[in-house]
C-alpha cells in the first residue's frame, strides 16, 4: 500500500516514512532540487537517506529518456539505512522522466507533472502513443498535473528573466510545491540560492519566487481528496551536533584527519574520472590544510607522484575508479616493492571499461586484492555507507603509515554520492598515530624494519646523514642494495608477505552488526550494501527469523576472528553487487560453502530482494 | 652549527660496483655529475636523483645522495610528486630516449609545460639498451635492430625540438665525452628555475657504437659542431670560418662561409637564448647539411609550477585563517538533536 493511501485509510496525515523521486531532464536541476529537499529533511529531523542516479551524459537532447536524471529521497521517523525499495511519490518533469521512473512507483503513488512539458515531441521522444495523463493509463496512481512551466513564468516575469532562464526556474516551483507536501521549511533553500546567485541577484529573486510560488500553489490549489500536507514525526537519534554528508565529502574530510593523526602533510594526486573526481574537488578547497593536491597528466602520473611525495616525506594519496586503478596498477606494486605508503581510494562503478561510469557496482574487489604483477599483497579496506567514508579513510590512513604498503579504499559511486545525516564526531577523541622517520645515521640502512610491524625505517630526503637509494629492483633483505640473489629473493617475498598478514592482529575483531553471534544464518556484506542487508536482516529479526547481519571493513587482511565467527552460522548469504567476489574468497580461504546473492544492474539492492533471499537460505535448511 | 667541510666528487660515489657496459658514455656523464655537485650550493642531504627504467636510469645507485630507481617512462612523475612534498629539495631526473620519449613521453612533456623545478637529463643513445639492442624513437631510419632486422622505417623524433614544442624554458644539448661543456650545461640547468632539459648525445658502445662519431672526433668537430653561446655569432669550422645565416625570403638558417659571396661576420645570426622561434629552428638542426648545435638553445624565464602552487596556498591561508578539523567537520548547515 502506497504511504499516500495509508493516510486516506487511517484517517490520518502521519506516516512513519516516505520515498519522493524528482525526475527530469539532465538540464532540468533535479540534483540539486533534490539537495534542497534533503537539506530541508534533515534540518527538520527525520533520518534520511537519499540515491543520486544521473546519466553519463551532462546535457542529452531535451526529452530522451537516456538523459533523464533522478533523485531519490526516503526519510522517516525511524533509522532509515537505504534510499527505499519503491517510490511513493513520482515528480516527474516530463514524459521521459515518467516513463522511466513509473516502475518504482507503488500502486496507489502520488504523481506530480508538469503537463507543460507532455508535448506531442516529447511524448514521441519518450515512446508515448498516447498521452498518458489523458488515456487513463495511470488510474492506478493518484495524478496531479498540473501546468507547472506557464506558472513558473507568470511567476517569474516581474524578474525580467529571458524565457530560457524563467523555465529554469521550474525545479524551483516544484520544490516548493513538494515542500509544502511535507510541511518543510523552504528558509536554508532560499538563503542557499541567495548565496549561489550573489552576483546575478534577479535569477537569486525568480527562484526565491517560483519556491514561494510552488508552496503556495499547494496551499491555495484545490488537490485530490488524501493529498494534503503529510506529517513525518521527527525520528529519535542520539542527541548532538548534525549534518549531511556525501561518501565523498566523508572521505575528503577523513583523509585530512587520518594525516592530522599521523602528523603528516598529504599529497592529493589524482586524474579526473566519474565518480571518483569529487573527491579532487573537495580536497582541493581544503588549502588551510596540509593537504596539496595535483591534476596529473593521466592515472599513472597520478599514482607516480603520490608514490613519489611519501618517498619525501609526505603521505601521497591517488584515487580513482576502476578503470584508472588498473592503469595505476603497475606503480602500486613499486610501493609494494619499495615498502613506501601510500593510500589508493577506488571509487567503484559499473564495468568493464567504460561500462556505467555514473552507476554503482562493486566488481573490483578481485582487482584491489589481486590485481597487480607478482605476490604483491596490500591491505583492502572498505566503507560500508557514506558516513563510515570518515573513519575507514582514517583507518586506512593509519595502517598505510604504520606499515609502510600501499592500501586500497574501497568505496563506490551510491555511497560516494549519497547523504545521509552524520552525527559529527568529536575529531579530538581519535587517538593520533604519529610517524616516526628515521634520522640516526647510525646503523643504518634503507632495509631496516620495526621488529614487531616489519614496516621498513622512512628516512626522508632532506635528513643529513640518511642518504640512500630504493628501487623496484629487489633488494638484499640486509643492506637493501640491488640483490638477484635466490635465497634472499625468497626472504624478501616471505618477509613483505608476512608483513601484510600480521596487520590481522591490528585490526578489530569482525564483530555482528545485527542478530546472534551464531545461528542459522550470516548475511555478510562489504560496502554500500550496509543498509540494504541492514533492513532486510532487521525485519528477519522482527519476524522471529534466525538471522545475522555481519559486515566487513577489513577485506584484506581479514579480521582474525572471521573464520571462527563464520563456521559458527549453518548458512553464509554473501549479496553483493558483482557476480561473485567476496563468496570466492571467503570459500577460498575458510572452506565455507557460502551462498551467493548477486545483483548487478547498477542499482542497489532492494531491501526486499534480501529479505526474500534470507527467506529462500532459511527455508530450504528446514 | 660547524662549518660546512667541502665535499669532493668521491664523497658523492657509492660503493656499488658500477654495472655499466665498459666503454659506455654512462661512465663519464656520472663522473661529471660526481665531480660538479660538490660545486653546487645544495647540502648533499637536499640532492635526490629519480630515475625511470634502462640503463640510464640505474645512475641513481651510484650517487650517494638520496635516489629513486622508478619504473619505465614515470620518472618526471615521481620527481614531481618528490618536488610538491618537499619544494626544498634539488631534484635531478636521470632517463634515456626510450624510457623518457617513448614509454614516459606524456610525463616528460607535462614535466615540461607545467615547468616543474626538475633537472631533467636525458641521455640519448638511440637505441634500447638494456633490453638488448631494439630501436628507439630517436633511431635513425634504417637502424637495424633485433626488432627492426631490415632496418627501421619509422621517423626519429629530435629530443631538443620535442622539448622546446612541450613548452620546456630550458632546453640545452651536449655530449658525453666533452666534460668541461656538460658541466657548463648542467650549471646552468640546475641554476634555472623551472624544469631544465638537457640532452647529452651518450655513446653505446654494445649496440650503437659510433653514431655520434662525427660530433666528437675532433678532426671532424669543427665543421660537425655548432657551439652556441648566447649574444654571440653562430660560427663554426676551422677558424671559425663558417657561420649560420638567416634566409629571410625563407625563413630558414643557411650555412654560409666568411669571405665567400661577399659574406662577413655581420651576416652571421646572433644567438639569442630566449628566442623560441629561433631555438626550434636550431634544435631541428643535423648533419649533414648542418652542424648540430650544442649548448643552451633556448633558456626563458617563466613561472615555476611548484612555487607558485606553494605561493597560492599562502594566499588561501591568510584569506580563510587557521585550520581545523573540528571547524571543517562542523561546516555547512548543521542542526543539533
Amino acid at each position: 500500500m502506497s504511504a499516500v493511501e495509508q493516510v486516506q485509510e487511517q484517517g490520518s496525515n502521519i506516516l512513519t516514512d516516505v520515498v519522493v523521486r524528482f525526475a527530469g531532464d539532465s538540464g532540468d536541476g533535479m540534483q540539486l532540487t533534490g539537495n534542497n529537499f534533503t537539506e530541508a529533511t534533515a534540518i527538520y529531523g527525520n533520518d534520511l537517506a537519499t540515491f543520486p542516479d544521473f546519466p553519463a551524459e551532462i546535457r542529452a537532447p531535451a526529452g530522451a529518456t537516456f538523459g533523464v536524471s533522478a533523485f531519490q529521497i526516503y526519510f522517516g521517523s525511524e533509522d532509515v539505512t537505504t534510499a527505499g525499495d519503491d517510490v511513493d511519490v513520482l515528480v516527474a518533469m516530463n514524459p521521459a522522466a515518467l516513463i522511466t521512473n513509473l516502475k518504482e512507483l507503488v500502486p496507489g503513488g502520488l504523481i506530480i507533472v508538469d503537463a507543460d512539458a507532455f508535448t506531442a515531441k516529447n511524448l514521441a521522444r519518450a515512446g508515448y502513443k498516447e498521452n498518458p495523463l489523458e488515456d487513463g493509463s495511470l488510474d492506478a496512481f493518484r495524478l496531479i498535473s498540473i501546468d507547472i512551466t506557464k506558472r513558473v513564468i507568470d511567476t517569474v516575469k516581474p524578474h525580467g528573466l529571458s524565457h530560457k532562464f524563467a523555465v529554469r526556474c521550474k525545479n524551483m516551483w516544484t520544490l516548493g510545491l513538494t515542500m509544502w507536501l511535507f510541511d518543510r521549511s523552504r528558509d536554508a533553500a532560499i538563503d542557499g540560492l541567495r548565496k549561489k546567485f550573489a552576483k546575478a541577484p534577479d535569477i537569486a529573486e525568480a527562484n526565491v519566487a517560483a519556491i514561494n510560488a510552488g508552496h503556495a500553489y499547494g496551499e491555495t490549489a484545490e488537490l485530490p481528496s488524501g493529498v494534503e500536507v503529510y506529517k513525518v514525526p521527527r525520528a529519535s537519534v542520539e542527541p548532538g551536533l548534525y549534518r549531511n554528508t556525501t561518501g565523498t565529502e566523508a572521505l575528503a574530510y577523513g583523509i585530512i584527519a587520518g594525516g592530522q593523526l599521523a602528523e603528516l602533510p598529504i599529497v592529493f594526486a589524482s586524474y579526473p574520472i566519474t565518480p571518483a573526481s569529487g573527491l579532487l574537488h573537495s580536497l582541493s578547497s581544503q588549502k588551510q590544510f596540509e593537504v596539496m593536491t595535483f591534476q596529473a597528466e593521466d592515472e599513472i602520473a597520478a599514482v607516480c607522484a603520490a608514490i613519489g611525495a611519501s618517498f619525501a616525506g609526505s603521505l601521497g594519496v591517488t584515487s580513482s575508479s576502476g578503470p584508472g586503478i588498473s592503469l595505476k596498477a603497475e606503480a602500486i606494486s613499486l610501493a609494494c616493492a619499495t615498502e613506501l605508503p601510500l593510500l589508493i581510494v577506488n571509487t567503484q562503478r559499473g564495468g568493464p571499461s567504460t561500462g556505467l561510469p555514473t552507476k554503482t557496482e562493486q566488481s573490483d574487489l578481485n582487482q584491489s586484492i589481486f590485481g597487480r604483477h607478482g605476490d604483491t599483497a596490500l591491505p583492502v579496506i572498505s566503507a560500508s555507507t557514506s558516513v563510515d567514508c570518515f573513519d575507514v579513510a582514517i583507518e586506512a590512513v593509519r595502517i598505510a603509515t604504520k606499515y609502510r604498503t600501499p592500501v586500497i579504499l574501497l568505496s563506490d559511486g551510491y555511497m560516494a554520492n549519497a547523504s545521509e545525516p552524520w552525527h559529527v564526531p568529536d575529531f579530538n577523541s581519535y587517538e593520533p598515530f604519529p610517524v616516526t622517520f628515521e634520522t640516526n645515521p647510525e646503523g643504518f640502512s634503507p632495509a631496516n624494519r620495526d621488529p614487531e610491524t616489519l614496516a621498513r625505517v622512512w628516512a626522508k630526503p632532506g635528513t643529513p646523514g640518511m642518504e640512500h637509494r630504493i628501487g623496484g629492483i629487489e633488494k638484499d633483505y640486509v643492506s637493501g642494495d640491488i640483490s638477484y640473489d635466490s635465497d634472499n629473493h625468497q626472504k624478501m617475498t616471505d618477509i613483505r608477505k608476512a608483513k601484510i598478514d600480521g596487520i590481522a592482529n591490528d585490526i578489530p575483531d569482525q564483530e555482528v552488526v545485527l542478530g546472534n553471534k551464531k545461528g542459522k544464518l550470516a548475511v555478510v556484506g562489504w560496502g554500500s550494501t550496509f543498509g540494504a542487508i541492514h533492513q532486510a536482516v532487521k525485519r528477519g529479526l522482527a519476524e522471529g527469523l534466525d538471522v545475522a547481519h555481519i559486515h566487513i571493513r577489513h577485506m584484506w587482511p581479514m579480521p582474525s576472528n572471521l573464520e571462527e565467527l563464520l563456521t559458527g552460522y549453518e548458512k553464509v548469504l554473501i549479496p553483493e553487487m558483482n557476480t561473485g567476489q567476496l563468496i570466492k574468497i571467503i570459500r577460498a580461504e575458510f572452506l565455507i560453502d557460502a551462498k551467493g546473492l548477486n545483483k548487478i544492474s547498477g542499482q542497489p539492492f532492494k531491501i526486499r530482494e534480501i529479505e526474500s533471499a534470507i527467506k529462500e537460505q532459511l527455508e530450504s535448511s528446514k | 652549527m660547524n662549518a660546512p667541510i667541502k665535499l669532493t666528487a668521491k664523497d658523492y660515489a657509492t660503493d656499488q660496483e658500477v654495472r655499466w657496459c665498459p666503454g659506455c658514455g654512462d661512465y663519464a656523464i656520472l663522473k661529471a655529475i660526481q665531480k660538479l655537485m660538490p660545486e653546487l650550493d645544495v647540502p648533499k642531504e637536499n640532492s635526490v636523483f629519480v630515475s625511470g627504467i634502462g640503463c640510464s636510469s640505474r645512475f641513481p645507485y651510484y650517487m650517494n645522495t638520496f635516489g629513486f630507481h622508478t619504473i619505465h617512462g614515470r620518472a618526471p612523475s615521481v620527481a614531481t610528486g618528490v618536488k610538491l612534498a618537499n619544494p626544498e629539495l634539488d631534484v635531478w631526473v636521470v632517463t634515456g630516449d626510450g624510457d623518457g620519449l617513448s614509454i614516459g613521453g606524456n610525463h616528460m612533456m607535462h614535466a615540461l609545460r607545467r615547468n616543474v623545478d626538475l633537472n631533467i637529463l636525458l641521455f640519448n643513445n638511440e637505441i634500447y639498451g638494456l633490453t638488448k639492442g631494439q630501436y628507439s624513437p630517436t633511431s635513425q631510419v634504417g637502424t637495424k635492430s633485433p626488432s627492426t632486422p631490415d632496418g627501421s622505417v619509422d621517423l626519429p623524433l629530435t629530443p631538443c625540438t620535442f622539448a622546446i614544442g612541450a613548452g620546456a624554458k630550458f632546453v640545452s644539448r651536449s655530449i658525453d665525452t666533452e666534460m668541461k661543456h656538460l658541466t657548463i650545461q648542467l650549471t646552468k640547468a640546475h641554476a634555472h628555475k623551472g624544469a631544465s632539459f638537457v640532452e647529452i648525445l651518450q655513446n653505446c658502445p654494445v649496440y650503437n657504437d659510433g653514431i655520434f662519431d662525427h660530433v666528437k672526433d675532433k678532426k671532424t668537430s669543427a665543421d660537425t659542431r655548432l657551439l652556441l653561446e648566447d649574444g654571440k655569432p653562430m660560427l663554426f669550422g676551422t677558424d671559425n670560418c663558417k657561420g649560420l645565416r638567416l634566409n629571410t625570403a625563407n625563413l630558414t638558417l643557411e650555412v654560409v662561409t666568411l669571405g665567400e659571396d661577399g659574406v662577413t661576420e655581420a651576416d652571421i645570426m646572433v644567438h639569442d637564448e630566449t628566442n623560441k622561434v629561433l631555438a626550434q629552428m636550431l634544435s631541428e638542426l643535423k648533419s649533414p647539411d648542418y652542424p648540430l648545435p650544442v649548448g643552451v638553445i633556448y633558456q626563458a624565464p617563466a613561472p615555476a609550477y611548484v612555487t607558485d602552487v606553494y605561493n597560492q596556498r599562502i594566499k588561501v591561508r591568510e584569506a580563510k585563517g587557521a585550520a581545523d578539523v573540528n571547524a571543517l567537520l562542523q561546516s555547512g548547515h548543521t542542526w543539533t538533536v
